[in-house]
């Protein structure tokens, strides 16, 4: 705990995550805002305004603390990340500028608008600001998520004499093939996020028996967008990054699945439990051939082991790896499941008459959220112990002058400032549900 | 190339100080010129729309030093790592309470978040002053292009250099009141009835305070850095800036003598602007200057990125920054004229 890395990676990984628990929301709910608003202004159906101007005010409240938590991450690559800015700055300064000139501006005015403009604004005029605020939320979540890429898989850059990373070809970094992958994966998922929380909304009004109109348009569009979103974030999306990390992390993905021993036609692990010590899994429930055929698109494919690399490329941390992508995997199925039967139901007509699947659905929000942080732990701990994957170590990042004194100092900080924010948060959005939608008319 | 991009990252950053400046002032003065509930909502009204797009300039103007220069980002970053914490918590804090303040209606929850809106808007000036008194006065930057500063030593300018001593506490002094003075036409500009009223009667004695601290702190950064007078007679650009703030400080009291109110605002506006760009022509190319040897001094020469770099940084540059002034003109006119406070439940 004396050493500086061990609290900028601290620092940086919890930052990171709770900064994360924002925004997919916002990405999920921009784009739910946008149905709401498209379906209210097509069948002139005010439902639909009035669920939008709910959902409004609670991506008012995520938002702002989605900004104040980004603003940190941001200065972190300067402050804590100093040697890896200095070195990649020439590549990832292109993302993260185009961020804030492109996508942030965007959004903080267009939300102005929306939230400000609703009586000044014609009805188009205010679809308008509404996909304008989708636009510049889903664009930052591009930027952010290519210089997220070019850590994971770094394409379009040349090395310089000095030990620099400098910008070759800007087209090759930008598309980067692994940032297309990650950001339809990413942003799917943020849909899957806004559902269940639109979902979860609806089935707690109607149980209560409280604004059943809007409760219903809830149901509706949270089950018919998180179906379509929690299919498509497992295949063709997850699929993908998995077939990815298969050909250019093959250790990762070897730590991910636990897999010790190399060979043909193996098989996935469902349950089981890592034994890095004696480099086996314990207990294991399997299905054979299936890993070879998700990670190579053939049963006989021969797939590596971590014994086929030498220990000090190994990922340090083999059983978080392991858990985190089971659990979002795992996840993943019992929400297809969810929406799949939720449905069934509201297709049959009979999903508010079901309560015990209204209680599922108004308890399962956390599952999203719960799947994307365990995402993003396998992709940040299946790089490590690269930085800039085989390129820069992650030692080898960290600023120079900073000690462990001024680092735990900071990230103690923000522990309390976010414990705070959470609660606050918590309290905010609590009052507004409990408003409901027709609560605050003025 | 190096010389454009060093132009564009610190006009961004004197946007920032211009746009974010009047949020400040607002902040610093609201609890003085707007005593009831009613009068804090309709200065949380002026600039409620417009204080995160503000903000943004200063991530955007971030993010072009970083695609640029990221040397320097990364020594300046690093070196003044719990400055830069205080000044980030700082902007948390305001965010927060501009945000959260109006979602309950209860007096304490507002008493509490009026006072935190205070607190940061009057400390976040003093250090972003001193931060740019800490690039004039130069850092101890060695040969590994790294340095690190603590908070404060004491105070003096010796051998112990901190982030804060007296002369960095002079121009962040400065910065407080050439805010709280910009913030005070602002809201005369924004607002009627008593907040313009008290607004107004702030903002003559404000401005002649600017004008106390100007004297002060250019003489005090010319003993400190007397590199920066050697330059001043090579520095053309540096007489143009000048000329900008003696005309925006004319301008200023114009202004205030024929209560327009707009006019002292943009007045003021050029007064800070025409400051930072003639502080900038005069340090030109140093961005981060070494007080341990001239030639540890990172320039925009030996810290920038590749050619091919900055080439396409320039192209999408040129494409966005316009976009950006757009919306800032757009939200301008959209909520042009007077604000009064929204009714509650809406907006702020
Ligand atoms: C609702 C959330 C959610 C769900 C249900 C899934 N994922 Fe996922 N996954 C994410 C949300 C997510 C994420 C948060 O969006 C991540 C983090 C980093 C990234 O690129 O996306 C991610 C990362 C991620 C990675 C790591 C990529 C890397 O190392 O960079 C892989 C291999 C998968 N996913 C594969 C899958 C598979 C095969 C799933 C099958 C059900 C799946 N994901 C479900
Ligand atoms: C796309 C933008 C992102 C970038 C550029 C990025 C970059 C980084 C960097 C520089 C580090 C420190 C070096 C390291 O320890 O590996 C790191 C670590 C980490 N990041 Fe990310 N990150 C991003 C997104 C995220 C998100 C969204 C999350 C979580 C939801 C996350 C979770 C983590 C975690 C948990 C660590 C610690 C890993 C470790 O210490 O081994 N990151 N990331
Ligand atoms: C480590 C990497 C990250 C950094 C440096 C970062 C930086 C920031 C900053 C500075 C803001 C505030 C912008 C404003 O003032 O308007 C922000 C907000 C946002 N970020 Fe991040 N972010 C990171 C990770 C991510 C990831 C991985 C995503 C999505 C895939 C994301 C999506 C967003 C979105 C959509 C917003 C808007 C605010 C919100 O919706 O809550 N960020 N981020």
């Amino acid at each position: 705990m004396g050493d500086p890395l061990f609290w900028h990676r601290l620092q940086f990984g919890f930052t990171a995550t709770y900064h994360y628990l924002f925004p997919q929301l916002s990405m999920g709910l921009a784009f739910l805002i946008v149905v709401l608003k498209a379906v209210g202004l097509k069948t002139g159906d005010v439902r639909y305004d009035e669920t939008a101007r709910f959902w409004i005010r609670i991506f008012g409240i995520n938002f702002a603390v989605g900004v104040v938590t980004g603003i940190p991450l941001e200065f972190q690559f300067g402050t804590n990340w100093a040697r890896f800015s200095q070195l990649s700055g020439g590549v990832i300064g292109q993302t993260l500028g185009m961020e804030g000139l492109f996508a942030f501006f965007l959004e903080s005015s267009f939300l102005a608008l929306l939230v400000w403009g609703e009586k000044r604004l014609s009805r188009r005029g205010h679809f308008g600001a509404a996909l304008a605020l989708w636009g510049g939320s889903w664009l930052s979540g591009y930027f952010i998520v290519a210089t997220n890429a070019f850590m994971q898989h770094p394409v379009g850059h040349a090395l310089l004499a000095d030990g620099t990373y400098q910008l070759a070809s800007f087209w090759t970094f930008l598309l980067n093939p692994w940032a297309l992958a990650q950001y339809a994966h990413t942003m799917i998922a943020a849909v899957v996020t806004g559902s269940f929380v639109v979902a979860s909304i609806g089935a707690f009004w109607v149980l209560k028996g409280i604004h059943l109109p809007h409760a219903r348009v809830n149901l509706k569009v949270g089950t018919a967008a998180g179906l379509l979103a929690s299919a498509l974030v497992a295949f063709p999306t997850g699929d993908l990054q998995g077939k990815l990390v298969a050909r250019h992390q093959p250790i990762t993905l070897a730590a991910m699945e636990g897999r010790f021993e190399s060979g043909p036609r193996a098989g996935l692990t469902l349950i089981g439990q890592p034994n890095v010590a004696q480099r086996k899994i314990d207990n294991p429930i399997q299905v054979p051939a299936v890993l070879s055929f998700i990670a190579y698109g053939t049963f006989s494919s021969d797939v590596r082991g971590l014994s086929a690399f030498p220990q000090d490329q190994w990922p340090q941390n083999i059983e978080l790896l392991y858990y985190s992508f089971h659990i979002m995997a795992g996840l993943g199925t019992i929400m297809i499941a969810i929406m799949g039967l939720a449905a069934l139901l509201l297709w049959r007509g009979r999903l508010e008459g079901n309560r015990p699947m209204l209680w599922v659905m108004m308890l399962a929000f956390p599952f999203p959220y719960i799947a994307t942080t365990a995402g993003w732990a396998v992709a940040e701990f299946g790089r490590q112990p690269w930085l800039i994957y085989g390129l820069l170590r992650t030692a080898q990042g960290a600023s120079p002058t900073v000690h462990a004194g001024q680092t735990a100092f900071t990230t103690l900080g923000f522990a309390g400032i976010f414990v705070v924010l959470g609660l606050l948060f918590l309290y905010l959005i609590g009052r507004e549900i409990a408003h409901g939608p027709t609560g605050h008319q003025a | 190339m190096e010389t454009l991009w060093f132009w564009l990252v610190s006009v961004m950053v004197a946007i920032y100080v211009v746009m974010d400046g009047f949020d400040f002032g607002a902040g610093i003065l609201h609890l003085f010129v707007a005593k009831s509930n009613e009068e804090r909502r309709e200065v949380l009204a002026a600039i409620g729309p417009l204080w995160d797009g503000n903000e943004v300039w200063l991530l955007a103007g971030g993010g072009s030093l970083f695609l640029a220069f990221p040397k320097v980002l990364a020594a300046g970053f690093s070196g003044f790592y719990l400055a830069i914490w205080l000044v980030v918590w700082f902007l948390m804090l305001r965010g927060i309470s501009i945000e959260f303040r109006s979602h309950v209606e209860d007096g304490l929850w507002r008493h509490f978040w009026d006072s935190t809106f205070a607190v940061s808007s009057i400390l976040l000036p003093v250090l972003l002053g001193a931060a740019l008194g800490n690039v004039l006065r130069g850092v101890p930057l060695d040969a590994s292009g790294y340095f690190s500063l603590p908070l404060w030593s004491d105070f003096g300018l010796g051998a112990h250099l901190g982030v804060l001593d007296w002369y960095t506490v002079l121009v962040g002094l400065f910065a407080l009141v050439t805010m709280a003075a910009h913030g005070a036409v602002f809201l005369a500009w924004k607002t009627a009835g008593p907040v313009h009223e008290r607004s107004k009667g702030l903002a003559g004695r404000l401005w002649a305070l600017v004008l106390i601290f100007w004297v002060l702190a250019t003489l005090a950064t010319t003993a400190v850095n007397p590199a920066i007078l050697r330059n001043l007679p090579h520095a053309p650009l540096a007489w143009l800036a000048t000329l900008i703030f003696l005309g925006g400080l004319g301008l200023v009291f114009t202004g205030l003598h024929l209560q327009r109110f707009l006019l002292a605002f943009l007045g003021s506006g050029a007064f800070i602007l025409g400051l930072l760009a003639a502080s900038a022509a005069c340090v030109f190319p140093v961005m981060l200057r070494s007080t341990l040897d001239p030639a540890f001094d990172l320039t925009a020469l030996n810290a920038a990125v590749g050619q091919h770099g900055l080439r396409v940084g320039l192209a999408w540059w040129l494409l966005g920054f316009p976009i950006a002034l757009g919306y800032v003109a757009f939200l301008f006119r959209f909520h042009r004229g007077k604000v009064s406070a929204a009714a509650e439940g809406e907006g702020y």
